[in-house]
């Protein structure tokens, strides 16, 4: 599903290199979990994979079923399946959370040539969404991210993207700000949308929430490559024994 | 005093080609109105309070040229159930008007009313009163000559809004309207007003609201992309009352709207508040000078501007809280949205307090579009287009939501929709 190669991306304002040769095949149906310290480069994949302005691409490729998707607009890669649940959602304040998400999920539709979803019928589908997430009527006609705790944000972006129904999801420290209640809501929001057709990334940097969104295969990221990839256990030894022993083994 | 030689001029120049309408209970307010043109003379590009316009063409004696904007949307306001009076260039037709009869509000002509009439004890009066401390001569101007306008008496709940629509049919016209409203001790009226009236539009608004009076004004200023206006409200509050006024803007290449509220009945409230998108050849400018003269009372001023290609917005505004007008709680803020380089906002946010025990706050920014909350909507699969303009609406929202009925809210963020969408083609 998704396929990156050798991918070294730069700041665009500053000649620093961030990402060194990353490869990482994510496959449809699977969950895998980055790990890696501060500074590894892990929230900047996932800004580069979902188009975000700064970051220049000196080498290497990303494609989402076979599609290059680094010259794609951000809205093209969202409507070609694509969907980053942000480390720090954006307040927007004006646009009412349900307008926000009807316009995005018509403006995914019509990208793809489907028809349109009609008030109703998106009414219908984000009150049963919201009611699983515990997103009540006034957190969906506030707006956006405005006044909303850490965990509403969080779970406001869950409900993002059970509505839009990406292929391959990236999750950028969505456990950063959560309580235990609020991530294992989190969680369960997320392991209702495992399905064989979509893949997923988490990045994080505790293996508490991989305890609530078990992975398949877990990567550890330092200093801008992969530089191991196992299966579950390796989080638990990152848990337990921090970076410090892998970093050594690697180096 | 004798004016500077150059204003002199302009103002003769001006004056000799106006005729002030004879006889009837305005004579005198008018003979007044015209004394205080003399003395003060029209404004000129030297006058501190239009350092950031330019009343050149406001104040010579023709018009300028304004073509008619040829469009096929719906006129705004279509869908209100309302009472529909319709001026042609600043002329009221009958033929397009609804009957001028509805339960608690007396409507007159400025034109034909009688000659013993109630407005005598306003028209002109508040205008006057907002000569000071800052002079508006064009007002007094407009007092003087006025040819038409409405007389509104409103006695009770008015069972529906009185709706003014100001069609623009001729190039050259130069319209001068005044109204007069006169809001009754618990009585309440919505006013909508819409369209471009002239090529040239100076109008006045006196309302004076009585004790416990509620007045709510809506208004669109027309899209015709030539046309000039000078406008001027003028208000003055009794008691627990409200005045409400909120205006959008778009389009029109040169615009003053000014704004003078005498809160002078205690726990009154006064909110206005204007959103304005401007592209290109355009000048808007929004004066606003707020008197707290009583206790308890709340104002708010809003002011939103979308400024592009070279479009140019100022904003003046002015809270004055007396000596013993306690418990003031008065709000000002005016923002711009600068969608390039070229564009510009200018401000000038003003207070000056007299009292002890009062709340008043002012803000003033100007900014580009946010880019974190642009990528974060593409991020979700909307087009930086469609994308730009979400935000942008967002951004005019503090001040549409100043609207209380949220139909009408409605109807104007159609409007800016309509207008961004236009401009991206």
């Amino acid at each position: 599903m998704l396929e990156i190669k050798n991918l070294h991306v730069q700041l665009e304002e500053e000649d620093k290199q961030i990402l060194k040769g990353v490869n990482l095949t994510v496959e449809a149906g699977k969950v895998h979990a980055i790990m890696g310290p501060n500074g590894s480069g892990k929230s900047t994949l996932s800004y580069v994979l979902s188009g975000k302005d700064g970051y220049e691409v000196t080498d290497g490729e990303a494609t989402l079923d076979g599609e290059d998707i680094l010259d794609m607009e951000p809205e093209e890669r969202a409507a070609a399946g694509m969907f980053l649940a942000f480390q720090y959602p954006v307040e927007i304040p004006g646009v009412g959370n349900m307008t926000f998400l009807r316009t995005a999920v018509n403006a995914q539709r019509k990208a793809r040539g489907e028809e349109e979803m009609s008030a109703s019928e998106f009414l219908k589908v984000i009150r049963a969404k919201a009611k699983d997430l515990k997103i009540d009527a006034d957190m969906l006609k506030r707006p956006v991210n405005v006044g909303f705790s850490g965990g509403e944000k969080k779970r406001n972006e869950i409900l993002q993207m059970a509505m839009l129904e990406p292929k391959m999801c990236i999750l950028d420290e969505t456990d950063s700000g959560l309580d235990v209640d609020a991530m294992k809501l989190v969680a369960d929001g997320v392991n209702a949308l495992r399905d064989e057709g979509r893949g997923f990334l988490v990045i994080t940097h505790y293996q508490r929430l991989l305890d609530h969104i078990k992975p398949d295969v877990v990567h550890i990221m330092a200093d801008g490559r992969i530089i191991k990839t196992g299966g579950p256990e390796l989080a638990l030894e990152v848990e337990n024994n921090g970076y410090a022993d892998i970093l050594a083994e690697v180096a | 005093m004798a004016l500077p030689q150059i204003k002199q001029d302009a103002t003769d120049a001006r004056l000799a080609a106006l005729e002030m309408p004879q006889g009837g209970w305005s004579q005198a307010a008018r003979e007044d109105a015209l004394s205080r043109v003399r003395s003060m003379g029209l404004p000129g590009a030297r006058d501190e309070y239009w350092k950031y316009t330019r009343p050149d063409t406001l104040v010579q004696p023709d018009a300028p040229q304004a073509a008619l904007l040829e469009t096929d949307e719906a006129p705004i306001f279509g869908e209100v159930d309302r009472l529909k009076i319709v001026f042609v260039d600043g002329v009221f037709s009958a033929e397009e008007s609804d009957d001028l009869a509805m339960d608690h509000v007396n409507i007159d002509r400025l034109a034909d009313a009688s000659d013993i009439h109630w407005a005598k004890d306003v028209y002109g009066v508040l205008e006057a009163r907002g000569q000071t401390p800052v002079q508006r001569p064009l007002a007094a101007l407009n007092t003087a000559f006025a040819t038409d306008g409405l007389l509104i008496h409103v006695t009770g709940k008015a069972p529906k809004p009185i709706s003014l629509i100001y069609r623009h049919a001729s190039e050259t016209s130069d319209a001068i309207l005044h109204h007069v409203v006169k809001v009754d001790s618990g009585a309440e009226l919505t006013l909508l007003e819409n369209g471009p009236a002239a090529a040239r539009f100076n109008k006045c608004m006196e309302v004076e609201i009585a004790d416990g009076g509620v007045f709510h004004h809506i208004r669109a200023q027309g899209r015709d992309h030539e046309r000039r206006a000078v406008t001027g409200i003028f208000t003055r509050l009794g008691e627990e009352s409200v005045f409400k006024s909120f205006t959008l803007t778009a389009n029109g290449v040169l615009t003053r709207n000014e704004c003078v509220i005498e809160l002078t009945g205690d726990n009154a409230v006064a909110h206005v508040a204007g959103a304005c998108v401007g592209d290109g050849d355009f000048h808007h400018d929004d004066t606003v000078f707020i008197t707290h003269d009583a206790l308890n009372c709340e104002s708010r001023q809003v002011f939103k501007k979308v400024l592009r290609n070279g479009a140019t917005g100022v904003f003046q505004g002015k809270i004055l809280v007396k000596e013993g007008a306690q418990k003031t709680d008065g709000y000002q803020i005016s923002q711009s949205l600068l969608l390039d380089e070229d564009s510009q906002f200018l401000a000038k946010p003003e207070l000056e307090i007299y009292a002890d025990d009062v709340a008043c706050s002012h803000g003033s920014t100007s900014g580009a579009i946010d880019e974190e909350g642009l990528f974060y909507l593409r991020s979700r699969g909307i087009e930086e287009g469609p994308a730009t303009d979400l935000l942008t609406i967002a951004f005019l929202a503090e001040a549409v939501m100043e609207i209380e009925d949220e139909s009408l809210q409605d109807e104007i963020n159609g409007r800016v929709e309509a207008w961004l969408s236009r401009r991206r083609g």
